[in-house]
C-alpha cells in the first residue's frame, strides 16, 4: 500500500489532468494554428511559459491565487466550502496549468501541418466548420493528439515542485509518487524509493519508446 | 439565367464581375493564368472571404486542381463524406460510380490512386452533394497529355448526362471548346467576353482569343466515311475529317484553329488541302503589326483565318467579298 498508495494517486492524477488537457488544449492549439492574429505571440508565450518557469515560481503564484484568500481559492471556498489549496481538486488546476504545452505544442504542430485544402474541400462538401473540424482535421492530427497525451500524461506523472508548493504531502489526497520518493529519501529509506523509482523509469522508456515507434509507423506510411 | 457578381480587391488585383450564365450546361471560364478565373470560383463558394453566407450552406460542388481526397478515409468514404452531408440527396450515387467508373475503386486508399483516378473521385464527391451548381478548378491541369485524355471521355459523359449546371475553369482553349456551351472570357480581373461558345470564339476582337488560342467550333453532322475520313456537311460545302465517326449520331463539334485557315481569291485546284469552302468575309481585324485575324462565313456558321496584313493587302479582302477557305487541319471531338 505504500507503495502503491502514491503511485495509484499520480496515476488518476495524470488521467484527469491530461483528459481535461485534450478537451482544452485542442481548441487553444486549433486557434493558434490557424489564426493571424496579432495577440497570437503573447498567448503562445504564456501556454509555453511552464517549460521555462522554475516550478516554485509557478506553485508560489498558484498557490496565492488558488489559497482561501486569493482569487479563485476564496470563490472556491464560498462555492464549496472547502480550500483548493492541499487538494487533490487544486492538484488537477495546477497540473493543467504546469502541463498545458505539452499537449497545446504537439497538437500544434499537427494542426500546422494540415494542408488547408483538406478544409476547404470539407466545407465545399457541406461541412460545417465544427464538423470539418471533427471529420477531417482531428483524425489528420492524430499523431499530434497522441505526441500531446502522452507527453502531458508523463510530465504530469513528473511533476514536483508544483505539488510541493501546492499540494503539500498529505498521502491519499496529495502524495503523489515524486513527493513520496522524497520523503522516502529524506528518511533514508532508500529501498522504498528505489521500488517506487523503478516503476517510473520503466513506465517512462516504455511509453516513450512506444510513442516514438508509433510516429515512426505513421511516417512510414 | 445564373447572376454571377463579384468584387474583391486583392492587393493590386481587382475582381469586378457581373455576367450572367445560363443554368444549364457547361460553362467555361477561360482567361490566362492571374486573370482571376479561380479567384472568381473561389468567391462563388465563400471561399474567398468569409463575411457571407458560410461555404457548407451555398451547396456548390467544387472540383479543385488538386483532387484534395481525404488521406484517412477510403474511395466510398470519400465519396459519401458530401452525399451524407447533403440538404436534399437529389443525386444517386450507383449512376454516378458508374458514370465515373468507379465501381473496382471504392475500398482503395486515396494514396493508391493515380491522379485522373483521384480526380474523378473527387468528382463522384462534389456531384453527391447534390449541388445547385458545380465549379471546377482546371481539373485536367495536374494530369500528364496522357492522363488527360483518358479522363476526357468522362468529362463527356457528364457534359451530356449531368443536369446540374457547371462553371469550368481552364486556360486551355482546346478543353473549352469540347467541353462547354457557353463561354465567359476574364482579363485582369473583368469580364471580357460572354455568350455561347461558338459566338465567343469567332470573336477578333477578344486579345487573349485572337493570339494562338484563336479558333473556331462548329457543330456539322457526319454523312459519309471513306479513306480512314469521314465526311462532314457544312454550309455549302463539306468538309472532311481524320477519324471514323458515325453517320445519324446528330451534329459533332469540330475545332478548326485559325491558324489551320488560309484565304484563296480563286478555287485552288492542284493542292493537298482537301477542304476548300466558299465563304464571305464578315471582318478583318489586324491583330498586330504583321498579322490579322479574318472572320468568314460558311453557310449559317463563321470560321477565323489568320493572315498576314500583308497579304490582307495584296488580296485586298474587304468585309462582303467572296473567297475560298482552306482548312488544312480540323479535330472532331466526341
Amino acid at each position: 500500500m505504500n507503495l502503491f498508495g502514491p503511485l495509484w494517486l499520480s496515476a488518476q492524477l495524470a488521467l484527469v489532468t491530461t483528459i481535461i488537457l485534450v478537451i482544452v488544449g485542442a481548441p487553444v492549439a486549433w486557434w493558434l494554428a490557424r489564426t493571424s492574429s496579432r495577440v497570437k505571440p503573447a498567448i503562445q508565450a504564456v501556454v509555453a511559459m511552464p517549460i521555462v518557469l522554475p516550478p516554485t515560481v509557478l506553485g508560489f503564484y498558484l498557490l496565492i491565487l488558488l489559497g482561501p484568500s486569493g482569487a479563485v481559492g476564496s470563490w472556491w471556498v464560498q462555492m464549496t466550502g472547502s480550500a483548493l489549496t492541499f487538494s487533490f481538486t487544486g492538484l488537477v488546476i495546477a497540473s493543467c496549468i504546469y502541463s498545458l504545452p505539452f499537449a497545446v505544442q504537439p497538437m500544434q504542430n499537427a494542426f500546422e501541418s494540415l494542408p488547408k485544402k483538406y478544409l476547404e474541400r470539407a466545407w465545399t462538401l457541406g461541412a460545417s466548420r465544427l464538423d470539418a473540424f471533427f471529420s477531417i482535421a482531428v483524425p489528420l492530427s492524430l499523431r499530434g493528439f497522441v505526441s500531446g497525451i502522452v507527453l502531458s500524461f508523463a510530465h504530469t506523472l513528473g511533476e514536483f515542485g508544483v505539488v510541493l508548493m501546492v499540494g503539500g504531502n498529505i498521502p491519499g489526497e496529495t502524495r503523489v509518487v515524486s513527493i513520496a520518493i522524497y520523503d522516502h529519501v529524506e528518511t533514508l529509506n532508500y529501498g522504498a524509493a528505489h521500488r517506487m523509482s523503478l516503476v517510473l523509469v520503466a513506465f517512462a522508456f516504455v511509453v516513450l519508446a512506444a510513442m516514438f515507434v508509433i510516429n515512426r509507423r505513421w511516417s512510414e506510411r | 439565367m445564373i447572376r454571377l457578381r463579384h468584387r474583391l480587391p486583392k492587393g493590386g488585383f481587382v475582381l469586378d464581375v457581373d455576367v450572367e450564365v445560363p443554368d444549364t450546361g457547361i460553362t467555361g471560364v477561360f482567361g490566362e493564368s492571374g486573370s482571376g478565373k479561380t479567384t472568381l470560383l473561389r468567391c462563388i463558394a465563400g471561399l474567398e472571404r468569409h463575411d457571407g453566407l458560410p461555404v457548407h450552406e451555398r451547396n456548390v460542388g467544387y472540383v479543385f486542381q488538386d483532387p484534395g481526397l481525404f488521406p484517412h478515409l477510403t474511395v466510398r468514404g470519400n465519396i459519401e463524406y458530401g452525399a451524407r452531408r447533403a440538404t436534399t440527396r437529389r443525386v444517386e450515387s450507383a449512376p454516378v460510380i458508374e458514370m465515373l467508373g468507379l465501381g473496382d475503386l471504392l475500398d482503395r486508399r486515396p494514396d493508391t490512386l493515380s491522379g485522373g483516378e483521384a480526380q474523378r473521385v473527387a468528382i463522384a464527391a462534389a456531384l453527391l452533394r447534390s449541388p445547385d451548381l458545380v465549379l471546377m478548378d482546371e481539373p485536367l491541369a495536374s494530369l500528364d497529355r496522357r492522363r488527360k485524355d483518358d479522363l476526357l471521355p468522362y468529362f463527356d459523359r457528364l457534359h451530356d448526362e449531368l443536369s446540374v449546371p457547371v462553371i469550368y475553369v481552364s486556360h486551355d482553349i482546346e478543353e473549352i471548346s469540347r467541353l462547354c456551351d457557353h463561354l465567359v472570357v476574364l482579363e485582369d480581373g473583368a469580364v471580357a467576353a460572354s455568350g455561347g461558345l461558338g459566338d465567343v470564339l469567332s470573336r477578333v476582337d477578344v486579345p487573349v482569343l485572337s493570339g494562338r488560342n484563336a479558333g473556331v467550333v462548329l457543330w456539322a453532322s457526319p454523312v459519309d466515311q471513306e479513306d480512314g475520313l469521314t465526311k462532314f456537311e457544312i454550309g455549302d460545302g463539306d468538309i472532311w475529317a481524320p477519324g471514323e465517326f458515325g453517320a445519324g449520331s446528330g451534329p459533332l463539334r469540330l475545332r478548326i484553329a485559325a491558324s489551320d485557315v488560309s484565304i484563296a481569291r480563286d478555287r485552288p485546284t492542284a493542292t493537298t488541302i482537301l477542304n476548300v469552302l466558299r465563304a464571305t468575309i464578315e471582318e478583318v481585324h489586324a491583330v498586330d503589326a504583321a498579322t490579322a485575324l479574318v472572320r468568314l462565313g460558311i453557310g449559317n456558321q463563321e470560321l477565323l483565318a489568320r493572315v498576314t496584313n500583308r497579304s490582307v493587302r495584296r488580296l485586298d479582302l474587304r468585309p462582303g467579298e467572296r473567297v475560298f477557305a482552306q482548312v488544312k487541319s480540323v479535330t472532331v471531338r466526341h
